[in-house]
C-alpha cells in the first residue's frame, strides 16, 4: 500500500472507490485520476449510471382489475371488523 | 372515525386515462368525484371509500413501479401493491402530516417489500454474505482488457432490463439508492445493516450494470 494517492495502482483506487463515492466528495479530483484514464472512465462510467437511473420515472401500471382486488380486501377486512 | 357501512364499486380508482379523441371517457366511467389532493387525503382519513380509490389512482404508478423494480415479478409486484394500499387503508389515519403524504406511503410500501423478501429468505441483515458473487461473475474492476466506456448517456429501456437482471441484493440497493433517492443512512436502517455495507453493496450494484452496459452496448455496436 503506498501512501501517496498518486501513486496508487488501479486496484487499490478501485478498492476505495466505494468509499469514496459514498462520501460524497468530488471523486473526480483523486490524484490517481489525473494520470490514469482507466480508471477515469471507469467513474465517468459509474456516475452516468447513477445519473440515469435518478432519471428513470415510475414506468408501469397495475393491471385494472388490481384495484378491485384491493377493493374487495378492504370490503372483507371491513366485514369481518363488524362481526367482531 | 367514521367508516362506510358498505362499499360499492368505485371506479374513479382506474379512470386515470384522459378522454379520447372525441372527448369521451373510457368506457368504466360515471367517473367518481375527484377531490384535490389534500381533501382527497383528509376524507379518505375520515373513511370516505372514493377518496381512498382516488389516491390509489394518484399513486397506483409509483407504488407499483417500485414493488416492480424490487423484485422483478409482475404477479408479486401486484401482491405487493395490493398489500401496501391494504395496510394504507388500515394506517391511513395515524398519517399525521409529518412527512409529505407520498413520502410516507413510499416508506410503507418499500417496508412491505421488504417485509416479503424477508420471508422469501433474503439475508437482508448480511448483503455481503448473502450476495458476494463467485469470482466469475462479479462485477468487472477495470484494470486488465482495453475498456469500451458508456458513451455519457444510457438507454432508458437497456438501464430498466439491466437493473432487472441483478442479482435481489444488488438490485434492492440500487432501487432504494440511485433510483428512489434513499440515503445510506436509511437504507442502513431499513435494511439493519451497515452504512458501509450499503455502500459497498451500491457500488458493485453499479459496477455489475456498467459490465452488462457495456455487453449490451458492444453487441448492438457489432449489428
Amino acid at each position: 500500500m503506498t501512501n501517496n494517492p498518486g501513486n496508487m495502482s488501479c486496484e487499490q483506487f478501485q478498492a476505495q472507490l466505494a468509499d469514496l463515492i459514498g462520501s460524497g466528495e468530488d471523486a473526480s479530483r483523486h490524484p490517481h485520476l489525473l494520470t490514469c484514464s482507466r480508471c477515469r472512465a471507469l467513474l465517468a462510467d459509474l456516475e452516468t449510471i447513477a445519473e440515469a437511473a435518478r432519471q428513470l420515472l415510475p414506468a408501469e401500471l397495475p393491471k385494472d382489475d388490481l384495484w378491485e382486488r384491493i377493493e374487495s380486501a378492504i370490503q372483507k377486512e371491513e366485514t369481518s371488523r363488524q362481526q367482531d | 372515525m367514521p367508516r362506510p357501512t358498505s362499499l360499492k364499486r368505485v371506479q374513479g380508482a382506474q379512470s386515470a386515462e384522459p378522454p379520447d379523441a372525441r372527448g369521451n371517457l373510457p368506457n368504466h366511467a360515471p367517473v367518481a368525484p375527484t377531490y384535490p389532493q389534500d381533501e382527497a387525503l383528509a376524507r379518505a382519513q375520515a373513511g370516505d371509500h372514493q377518496a381512498f380509490a382516488q389516491l390509489y389512482a394518484l399513486h397506483k404508478r409509483r407504488i407499483y413501479s417500485l414493488c416492480l423494480r424490487m423484485v422483478n415479478n409482475v404477479a408479486e409486484a401486484e401482491d405487493l401493491t395490493q398489500e401496501a394500499f391494504l395496510q394504507l387503508h388500515r394506517k391511513i389515519a395515524t398519517f399525521r402530516g409529518d412527512s409529505a403524504f407520498s413520502t410516507w406511503l413510499h416508506r410503507l410500501a418499500v417496508n412491505v417489500v421488504l417485509m416479503h423478501l424477508r420471508k422469501k429468505g433474503l439475508q437482508l441483515t448480511s448483503l455481503d454474505e448473502a450476495m458476494e458473487p463467485t469470482h466469475d461473475e462479479g462485477p468487472g474492476r477495470s484494470f486488465g482488457a482495453p475498456d469500451l466506456s458508456l458513451t455519457g448517456s444510457i438507454d432508458r429501456l437497456a438501464l430498466e432490463r439491466a437493473v432487472a437482471d441483478l442479482p435481489a441484493g444488488y438490485r434492492l440497493i440500487f432501487v432504494l439508492h440511485d433510483i428512489e433517492g434513499y440515503e445510506h443512512n436509511e437504507i442502513a436502517t431499513m435494511l439493519e445493516c451497515s452504512i458501509g455495507n450499503s455502500k459497498s453493496q451500491l457500488h458493485k450494484a453499479r459496477l455489475k450494470l456498467r459490465d452488462a452496459l457495456r455487453t449490451t452496448s458492444r453487441r448492438e455496436g457489432g449489428k
